[in-house]
């Protein structure tokens, strides 16, 4: 707010502070508030769930949903499950960002690999890769492969326009450094793109890794008797709740570890920044 | 090793950058590039340093160079161009590491070079933790490392406060004392082209053609006496007065586009 000039004459040798004006605009971390926010909320809900304020067929309480999870686990069922889509999910991430990263460099380096690369994948990276399902499965049969080639579809393009984007993005003086020093052309790929491009391959793997748990969950519903998906979409058709909500849990929390090993991949690769 | 620019005509796309630029640097000797902005000194200095080709003309290399040079004609860039990701040490090996020099070579080659530079200290250290002057003392030593005939010097003090400038101008004077290695050097100031050069050639504007060559009649331990200021001083003003208007209508030119 503008300071408004002072209504009455001010005598010349009194002194008033400057008034503060650069407060805000600065967030910080705010890490023990999040955790707060986040006891308070499951509280809440525990309360509405105890209290019979809202039916628990339509939102089961916290604890109805941790002895779901905790009867899945002694079941063995749980494991079933997760191991399922964790076989898919690490299969078909890793065959697609292996593909995505080496069409990027492609890409990033290579005039001919651009021309074509960047046409496919603006025309072909929109399509929702779960819409492929049924012709995957019509090429591939019914069994794991087309699930893994879903997944393996939505992390190549993700990671190929991350990859791409971050050659793209390595400064030029830094190449033309090493070309001044005769560097050979492997060397400069190693010791300069590779490294000014990691940030950027880096924050491609941490989107792929939810477009791969997005998808697995999807490939599963369509067409699979264990994983996460199936069962969400078995515990939904029969009313059972807590269970599709144990499922939902159970993805958060993978969501949330394949995010933390992102985190320590990037304190390692990337302490120079 | 002398370093020639020959008939050297530049464009980028319909504009003429430079125009049938030729000269010598000769076996260890100091030749700065000053002109207004925009003249093509940078274009002109990757032209020279094989990071550029020249729409016209050509630079050559004449004579054999100096036996242990590894990269004969060497950069030192304005923004340093330091790997971000590599310490000191590694910077300044970088360039060493595809050569058939062996790990105790190459840590013999490096120490010599951070000892040089006064960087011994600074070994592990990253380039976001030093200051602009030491990041570009590592852009020097990295060059060393290579043994240079000539360096190829893009305006290396512009980017640092006016102290900083003038340590590592002592520096430069210092690691050209004892003739052995030669220098392109551009930059816009010109009390840095009178102090370190032996001769200065002054580019017109776009496109840039050799104006005038001006030689520097005193040698570099001469100039950092007292009695060489007035003499320094009226050779920067006999420059500046060569480039003046035109770097006046640079300037409108650069406002106006």
């Amino acid at each position: 707010m503008l300071e408004r000039a002072p209504s009455q004459q001010q005598d010349a040798s009194t002194s008033r502070p400057v008034a503060f004006r650069g407060a805000g605009f600065t967030p910080g971390g705010g890490r023990v508030s999040g955790w707060i926010a986040l006891v308070l909320v499951i509280a809440l809900w525990q309360l509405a769930g105890s209290a019979g304020w809202v039916n628990p067929l339509f939102l089961p309480p916290p604890s109805a949903i941790a002895v779901a999870i905790y009867k899945l686990a002694m079941s063995g069922a749980l494991w079933q499950h997760v191991s399922a889509s964790v076989v898919r999910i690490g299969s078909g991430w890793l065959i697609g960002s292996v593909l995505g990263v080496i069409t990027g460099f492609a890409i990033g380096l290579s005039t001919l690999a651009r021309g074509v690369g960047i046409t496919f994948i603006s025309a072909l990276f929109p399509i929702p890769k779960i819409a492929l399902l049924p012709l995957l499965i019509l090429w591939l049969g019914i069994g794991e492969e087309p699930k893994i080639a879903t997944i393996a579809l939505g992390v190549f393009f993700s990671t190929a326009i991350s990859v791409y984007s971050g050659v793209d993005a390595v400064p030029r003086n830094l190449i033309r450094m090493a070309q001044s020093f005769n560097v050979p052309f492997p060397a400069i790929v190693a010791r300069v793109v590779w490294p000014g491009a990691l940030p950027s391959i880096l924050a491609g793997f941490r989107i792929t890794a939810s477009v791969a748990l997005l998808l697995v969950v999807s490939a599963e519903m369509i067409g699979a008797q264990f994983g996460i998906g199936a069962f969400v979409l078995q515990a939904g058709n029969l009313m059972q709740t807590d269970q599709l909500l144990a499922g939902v849990v159970i993805l958060s929390l993978f969501g949330l570890a394949v995010g933390k090993a992102i985190n320590v991949l990037e304190a390692r690769l990337l302490h120079w920044r | 090793m002398d370093l020639i620019a020959d008939h050297i005509s530049h464009r980028f796309g319909a504009l003429d950058v430079l125009d049938k630029v030729s000269f010598t640097v000769a076996a260890g000797e100091v030749v700065a590039i000053v002109g207004p902005s925009g003249c093509g000194k940078s274009t002109l200095l990757s032209i020279l340093g094989g990071l550029l080709r020249p729409s016209e003309g050509r630079a050559e290399l004449r004579g054999a160079p100096p036996a242990d040079s590894l990269n004969p004609l060497t950069f030192v860039f304005q923004d340093f161009a330091l790997l971000p990701w590599c310490t000191v040490e590694a910077n300044v090996e970088f360039p060493l590491v595809h050569t058939a020099l062996s790990a105790a070579q190459r840590r013999a080659v490096v120490d010599d070079a951070l000892r040089r530079t006064g960087l011994a200290d600074f070994r592990s250290a990253y380039p976001k933790q030093l200051s602009g002057g030491m990041r570009q003392r590592v852009g020097i030593a990295r060059a060393l490392a290579v043994r240079p005939a000539i360096l190829l010097m893009d305006e290396p003090l512009s980017a640092l406060d006016s102290q900083t400038r003038e340590l590592l101008m002592e520096d430069f004077i210092r690691l050209l004392a004892d003739g052995t290695m030669g220098a392109v050097y551009v930059t816009h100031n010109l009390e840095e082209a009178v102090r370190l050069a032996d001769r200065v050639v002054v580019l017109s504007r776009r496109p840039g053609r050799v104006r005038e060559v001006v030689t520097i009649p005193m040698t570099r331990d001469e100039r950092g006496g007292i009695d060489a200021r007035g003499q320094l001083l009226t050779l920067q003003n006999q420059l500046w007065s060569l480039i003046r208007d035109e770097a006046i209508d640079a300037e409108r030119e650069v406002q106006h586009a």
